[in-house]
């Protein structure tokens, strides 16, 4: 456990080189691009927008109501798949690097995640604006955010670390994983409205709704976007946050203690 | 304090075939009890029953045939492989120079690219900040160093991979051999920054099929053979015994 724990923190103390090249995989995204990253900016916006006029039409629900919904639900989304799918082939990609210099294996995930919090800060620019368009009633719980978007960062490591040594091993799990979080997309309200499904006249609708609750991804996305939007703030959703955080970090710790000098040999 | 030092250290490498390296196969494998022969993953051993001790000071260099496991070695030198077998501890920081084009991107700049590696080999972005003059000038690359590095000849890669390379103030320098691909007035440049590199870093392990560079950098050497240490001692006695007499024939030129 010890070198386990050496090269979390060994990988932390490495912020210059992870830190650099975070920024490095975004501007090289959009190099030779007139606008570079504020593309990241602009497709969020698209999205959210045509998704929220799309499905304000589709479930008769007001456009003011929808669309900050889908957007921060998206924006959140967007940096949870991003964590498990490029988490799942982190190491894999990293190939050369791994063989050729002697680092932590968390710098590369540091790396991941770093250029996660960014394309999430150029996406707050989108939340901003959708502000201005749209207030919100926000309150001072509103701050509650900041705790649940660390919280979503602190997720987003175990998961790429746990993803990204368990699909090293078995090449299969990168294809599952992908298919599997782009089902979860639909499966958790990010275009629908948890809460209307549940008060639906038809008991059938509202009894499968709650079938929602056993999705993990409904809770990390309610405690960011609750306060994010001025909604009521739920303790459950905070609490399965913080079990999963715990009992997932455990589950990479013991993971990572066993199989982590085996990355090098199975890349 | 700088040292390297390995017991009994084994490296084994599974080889995943296609089949073996799938889920399907091994849950098949569990579900059917069917743990038989041809699920087990085939074993290659890349290095067996390591012993070394090198100190502050050391500079060893690695001879043997190709695939005898000189670069395995490196590896597991440098941490890379932590061993399947045995022990191994590093203490010191490592700058492992395997491949000049690792870590090299060639969208970027050779400047970024400067800074890139430096930060790769264990450097602070201030330490190449001061030192990124210096590497421009020792390339000559002049303007060029603005350009995306995919616009640069083979040659001209080499020139700055060696550049940072040679930068550096490395605790422990692990060389492998193939910095070649430069025309010759370059190289004689190169070679004097290599020495002072090497006067510079705590120890060295340089694996090399040259001779000369290896009497020139090295004082003591290892031999590998198919993945075990044959022989090690001071550099001429093991490049006489791995080369036969024609190693004291050179001997006998260089010191006429």
């Amino acid at each position: 456990m010890r070198k386990t724990l050496a090269d979390l923190s060994g990988g932390w103390r490495q912020r210059e080189l992870w830190g650099h090249l975070g920024w490095q995989d975004i501007r090289q995204r959009y190099r030779r691009s007139v606008l570079g990253p504020v593309w990241i900016t602009i497709s969020m916006a698209v999205t959210a927008v045509a998704l929220g006029i799309l499905y304000a039409g589709l479930f008769g629900v007001p456009l003011e109501t929808l669309l900050p919904h889908v957007l921060v639900g998206f924006i959140v989304w967007a940096f949870i798949s991003g964590c498990i799918n490029e988490g799942s082939e982190v190491f894999i990609a990293n190939e050369g690097l791994i063989k050729h210099l002697p680092s932590p294996i968390s710098v590369h995930v540091y790396r991941l995640v770093w250029r996660h919090i960014l394309f999430f800060a150029h996406n707050l620019i989108v939340y901003a604006v959708m502000l201005i368009v749209f207030p919100q009633p926000l309150k001072w719980t509103a701050l509650a955010a900041i705790p649940a978007v660390l919280l979503l960062m602190v997720n987003g490591a175990w998961v790429a670390l746990l993803a990204g040594i368990v699909s090293t091993r078995f090449r299969d799990l990168t294809p599952i994983t992908q298919s599997i979080v782009q089902l979860m997309f639909f499966l958790t309200p990010i275009v629908w409205i948890y809460d209307d499904l549940i008060n639906s006249p038809n008991p059938a609708v509202a009894e499968r709704a709650r079938l929602a609750e056993f999705n993990p991804f409904l809770h990390f996305v309610e405690i960011v976007r609750a306060p994010m939007l001025g909604n009521d703030q739920l303790v459950r959703h905070w609490v399965v946050v913080l079990v999963i955080t715990v009992v997932g970090w455990i589950l990479t710790l013991v993971v990572m203690r066993r199989y982590r000098a085996r990355v090098a040999y199975w890349v | 304090m700088v040292s390297i030092t390995t017991r009994d250290a084994s490296v084994d490498f599974p080889i995943f075939d296609a089949k073996s390296r799938s889920l399907k196969k091994a849950v098949l494998g569990v579900v059917g009890g069917n743990i038989s022969s041809d699920t087990k993953v085939p074993i290659i051993e890349a290095l067996r029953d390591i012993n070394v001790d090198l100190q502050h000071g050391a500079r060893v260099g690695l001879v043997g045939h190709n695939g005898a496991g000189k670069s395995t070695l490196l590896r597991l030198l440098a941490g890379i492989y932590e061993p399947t077998r045995g022990t191994a501890v590093v203490e010191g920081r490592v700058a492992p120079v395997f491949d000049l084009g690792v870590g090299m991107d060639p969208e970027i700049s050779g400047y970024e690219n400067i800074m890139i590696r430096g930060l790769f080999l264990g450097m602070t972005r201030k330490q190449m900040e001061k030192r990124v003059d210096d590497i421009a000038d020792f390339t000559e690359l002049g303007d060029f160093l603005s350009m995306p590095l995919r616009t640069y000849s083979t040659g001209m890669r080499v020139r700055l991979a060696l550049g940072v390379v040679t930068s550096i103030d490395p605790e422990i320098l692990l060389l492998d051999e193939g910095i070649g691909a430069v025309d010759a007035a370059f190289l004689e440049k190169a070679r004097d920054r290599l020495s002072d590199l090497v006067d510079r870093a705590g120890l060295l392990v340089f694996a090399s099929h040259s001779d000369e560079f290896l009497k020139r950098l090295c004082t003591s050497a290892i031999w590998m053979e198919h993945g075990q240490i044959k022989q090690q001692g001071p550099l001429k006695a093991v490049l006489r015994a791995y080369k036969g007499p024609e190693a004291v024939l050179d001997e006998g030129h260089g010191a006429a």
